[in-house]
């Protein structure tokens, strides 16, 4: 099965025409010692039927969303996804669709990023935003090379710790061999102190990097950060999260010259971490600095309304080595789905979302700091994430918790060595007061179970191997 | 298409009060406790639709669209094969979509035992020893593999600075060499639309890292002389990586590490059917040989007895290049494309991508020049530098006047090294008949009278939009009229 509708007489006839007698031959370029000469080793070949108890037994074997309750977030949270958004970006005109390089034949996607562009606009209160990039990570590192591209002489970019750690290491990954020196700012409290910033900054510095609300879910100071960041003349990049604009100050208000996110939240699945959707907005006059497609407006031959990919003298395909960034395909169905999403909500869904978001995370945060020895870990306001501290917060602690039936949270310790005793939790709008209590009783079970040294699994669990002999095993292969 | 439908902006068709998604009512007694000097005050300024219009916004914007499910699709380079439904309904399974990218090992057993199958696939396909699947997209493989090579060699305590490029290569090839920090030199082309060995020879030295090569390459040519390219670069220490976008021409026919390549990146959405999303997601997964795979990006997905597990005990490792994963999606498609094809499968996938290709051409030699011969791959380049010269047709009409036909341009003008390039990848999915039917229309559209192919297309909605317009005046999104500029 290879959806290929040639048969053995149209093969004939097409070969004929070539003037080749066999398949073989058309590869006849291909030097016989380097062809393959025996079959790939792939499994045998399933047909829809098996493929589709295949998948579901895969999938059986998983625990989604909606069968452990979810509260992780650090960059990808279990939102609701309104039903207007799958319909529409399950048009095939759109997904089978490429890059719309011939605009008569593509007005439909270019509409939809011209939207999609003015929608970013809209949200973060900044003149210019790009038609995608691949996801908040990979958005850093491509804010902070469009800052060296405004400011080539700089070098010292100055990065929040509370910013994702995961999102640090793809920026230290991606400029690891360019002339760029990457410091890290500590933030023991939870949030970056301006006046440790103003510490730090100097001259020389390109940028800072910061998270509002970061990963700890603390909201940080950004005023204050971008007027520090401005009077050293460099550039204020923050990192924020799309939902919590239905709430809090837009970026474009505080100061931020560059604006990067994860817009997962706006209409995607969380899908194991991918396709997610990068978000890039900056100030108007750096349009020419920025990565990734623009769609502009214009008119055709008789006058009438369209658009076109525009200001393509950025990018790889025209400047090669001197492009502004590399990217090519971007997430262009993501951002479909954020645009009918951004659209169905309207300003006052937006606003209402980002309202039940930050008041189911108050009420889950005051249910479980009234548990015995758990506490808030840093003493700042946040939006719809917070930072628990309790002495058996551990991975052995949440394995137990899936067991009665959620993911409650992420071991911060992972990331911080200071915070081994630390969870972060996320509390979206589709949490309902039941299963907010349901995770504060099983909370107090499994600290109770763990304390008596008894673990009273719900379901029978597949026995735990340890770590340690894992990598052991790995590191022989 | 219908040249009289409203081509309205949501922000056009806003009307205060209208909304489509509902929330329910708080169930908690929790205020919202953020301070006041935080908030914004107002929501930011969207649209305000209600649902009918918003779903008809949408739709008819869709029919906008050319596509492969409405349109054959020829644009070179990009493999527009037949996106198969039965993975957009499994790759939409509950059980896969709504996994959290850091919920614990232990609950997506499933999902992990389809990314370490997958790993091992793209290694065997590639004949290479280690595969990571975070890329999001080709460039990013690209640029992925270069950080490889260059922490490789910092880790060997070579300097080398430059990485060598052919002059018909994709553009994304010098600007991820420019991104990972090499200098980037661009290698000639011979008559032949193959590496210039002597060029090659003479750029040659130990300041080389990587010698990155598309093969088959843009033209459509499985370039002969690889063996003996791979060979120049090894002797001088050097790397050769692979440009995949072009692996739809040789699944199980000939596997990159076996003729010579020592890293490679994928393009899942092309070769293996991604689909394409309107300019992605795609996915750009690398393969490396052996000595490179301590280098990978982490976590890689890994294995102990019957437990699957994300690996990131990986001291030498780039970092990460992804905050999450990667595109699964996509990978999960071309899982489900490699285990519904099987290797048997897999093989007339490229014998039928390079058979239309060659019969394709075969229609169209003689009536239209293709300067690298009358061979090729799974694609071809024509030119319309005779008719340009003769009669001023340019490849840009013609590729215009075939959206009249039904058919989605070519693309045009690249590769670089032929002028008025047009470059046709049929693919495989495609029939005989629709093979015929688009040789017609190009032979057709070559006798037409050149000022009616200037303004080309005359059957869309529109025609040629000004592009120096869009570029002069950049109006990049949309403003209320009482926003003066």
């Amino acid at each position: 099965m290879s959806y290929v509708l040639n048969t053995p007489e149209d093969q004939r006839a097409m070969l004929a025409a070539v003037g080749v007698s066999s398949l073989e031959e058309l590869f006849s370029k291909i030097p016989p010692q380097l062809r393959l000469n025996r079959p790939l080793q792939v499994p045998e070949a399933l047909s829809e039927i098996e493929l589709t108890a295949h998948l579901s037994q895969l999938a059986g074997r998983n625990r989604p969303a909606g069968d452990a309750v979810c509260f992780l977030g650090g960059g990808a949270y279990d939102h609701f996804i309104p039903a207007v958004v799958d319909a529409v970006a399950g048009r095939s005109e759109y997904y089978t669709a490429y890059t719309p390089y011939q605009a008569e034949a593509s007005q439909g996607s270019l509409q939809v990023f011209f939207e999609f562009q003015t929608l970013i606009c809209q949200l973060t209160g900044l003149g210019v935003a790009n038609a995608s990039l691949y996801e908040g990570g990979s958005a850093v590192a491509e804010a902070v090379l469009m800052a060296l591209s405004i400011h080539p002489k700089r070098h010292k970019v100055l990065i929040a710790e509370s910013l994702h750690p995961e999102y640090r290491r793809t920026l230290a990954t991606y400029v690891a061999n360019l002339d760029l020196h990457l410091h890290t700012l500590p933030t023991p409290n939870g949030f970056l102190d301006p006046d440790d910033l103003k510490r730090a900054i100097d001259a020389q510095t390109l940028c800072v990097v910061a998270q509002h609300p970061n990963f700890f879910g603390c909201l940080e100071e950004p005023e204050a950060l971008a007027n520090v960041t401005h009077e050293a003349g460099a550039l204020f990049i923050v990192s924020f999260d799309p939902i919590s604009l239905g709430l809090l100050k837009r970026p474009g208000q505080y100061g931020a010259d560059i604006a990067v996110a994860e817009g997962q939240c706006l209409g995607n699945p969380m899908s194991y971490g991918g396709p997610f959707l990068g978000l890039l907005a900056c100030r108007e006059e750096y349009v020419r600095k920025m990565p990734g497609r623009l769609v502009g407006q214009t008119v055709d031959r008789q006058g009438k309304r369209c658009w076109v990919l525009t200001l393509q003298t950025r990018e790889q395909h025209i400047r090669r080595e001197k492009a502004t960034s590399n990217i090519c395909t971007n997430q262009g169905l993501m951002a479909l789905k954020a645009t009918v999403y951004l659209a169905a909500l309207g300003p006052q869904g937006l606003k209402e979302t980002a309202e039940l978001c930050a008041r189911k995370a108050h009420y889950a945060a005051e249910r479980l700091t009234e548990l015995p020895g758990v506490r808030l870990r840093f003493d700042r306001p946040f939006f719809k994430e917070f930072t628990l501290q309790a002495e058996d917060a551990v991975p052995a602690f949440l394995t137990g918790l899936l067991d009665r039936g959620y993911h409650a949270g992420l071991h911060l310790g992972r990331w911080y060595p200071g915070l081994e005793a630390c969870l972060s939790m996320a509390v979206t709008e589709k949490r309902t007061r039941t299963e907010i209590d349901g995770l504060v009783s099983a909370f107090a079970a499994q600290r109770d179970g763990a304390c008596n040294g008894v673990m009273r699994p719900i379901k029978e669990r597949e026995p735990q191997m340890n770590t340690d002999e894992h990598r052991e095993e790995t590191k022989a292969k | 298409m219908d040249k009289n439908q409203s081509t309205e902006l949501l922000f056009e068709l806003s009307h205060p009060g209208r909304r489509t998604h509902r929330l329910p009512e708080c169930d908690v007694p929790a205020e919202n406790p953020l301070p006041a000097s935080a908030l914004a005050g107002y929501p930011p300024p969207l649209p305000e639709v209600g649902e009918i219009d918003l779903v008809r916004h949408f739709v008819n914007l869709s029919t906008r669209n050319m596509s492969i499910d409405t349109n054959f699709y020829p644009l070179g380079s990009c493999t527009m094969k037949y996106n198969p439904k039965r993975h957009e309904r499994l790759a939409s399974h509950p059980g896969m979509t709504d996994l959290h990218p850091l919920q614990s090992d232990e609950s997506c057993q499933g999902m992990l035992a389809i990314l370490w199958e997958m790993q091992n696939l793209l290694a065997e396909i590639a004949g290479l020893d280690g595969v990571s699947l975070q890329p999001a997209a080709g460039a990013q493989g690209e640029l992925t593999a270069l950080l490889v090579a260059a922490s490789y060699y910092r880790d060997k305590g070579e300097k080398r600075s430059r990485v060598l490029i052919p002059d018909s290569a994709h553009g994304t090839n010098p600007a991820s060499a420019a991104l990972a920090g090499f200098d980037a030199v661009s290698v000639k082309s011979d008559s032949r639309g193959l590496v210039d060995l002597d060029d090659l020879r003479a750029k040659l030295d130990e300041r080389v890292a990587v010698f990155m090569i598309t093969n088959p390459n843009t033209l459509g040519l499985f370039d002969d002389q690889i063996a003996t390219i791979t060979e120049l670069l090894h002797q001088k220490g050097a790397l050769v990586y692979l440009d995949g976008a072009n692996m739809n021409a040789i699944l199980g026919v000939t596997r990159p590490g076996d003729f010579g390549a020592d890293m490679m990146h994928y393009n899942v959405h092309k070769t293996f059917t991604g689909p394409h999303g309107g300019g992605g997601p795609g996915a750009g997964p690398i393969a490396v040989r052996k000595q490179l795979v301590s280098f990978l990006p982490a976590p890689l997905v890994a294995r102990a007895g019957e437990r699957y597990y994300l690996d990131y005990d990986r001291p030498k490792s780039i970092g990460r290049v992804h905050g999450f994963f990667g595109n699964v999606g996509i990978l999960l498609r071309g899982w489900l494309y490699i285990r519904t094809l099987g290797s048997s499968g897999l093989r007339q996938v490229s014998e039928n991508a390079v058979l239309n290709a060659n019969y394709l051409l075969s229609r169209l030699k003689g009536i239209y020049d293709v300067p690298h011969g009358d061979r090729c791959m799974h694609e071809f380049v024509a030119s319309a530098r005779a008719l340009r010269r003769e009669r001023k047709i340019s490849a840009m009409d013609i590729g215009k006047r075939l959206l009249d036909f039904g058919y989605h341009a070519p693309t045009v003008y690249f590769p670089l090294v032929v002028p008025e390039a047009l470059m046709i990848e049929p693919t495989e999915t495609e029939s005989k008949e629709t093979l015929d039917a688009f040789a017609d229309a190009l032979i057709r559209i070559r006798d037409e009278d050149a000022d009616f192919l200037h303004d080309a297309p005359h059957e869309l909605p529109l025609s040629r939009p000004d592009e120096v317009k869009a570029a002069k005046e950049p109006m990049l999104r949309w403003k209320p009229r009482h926003d003066s500029v």
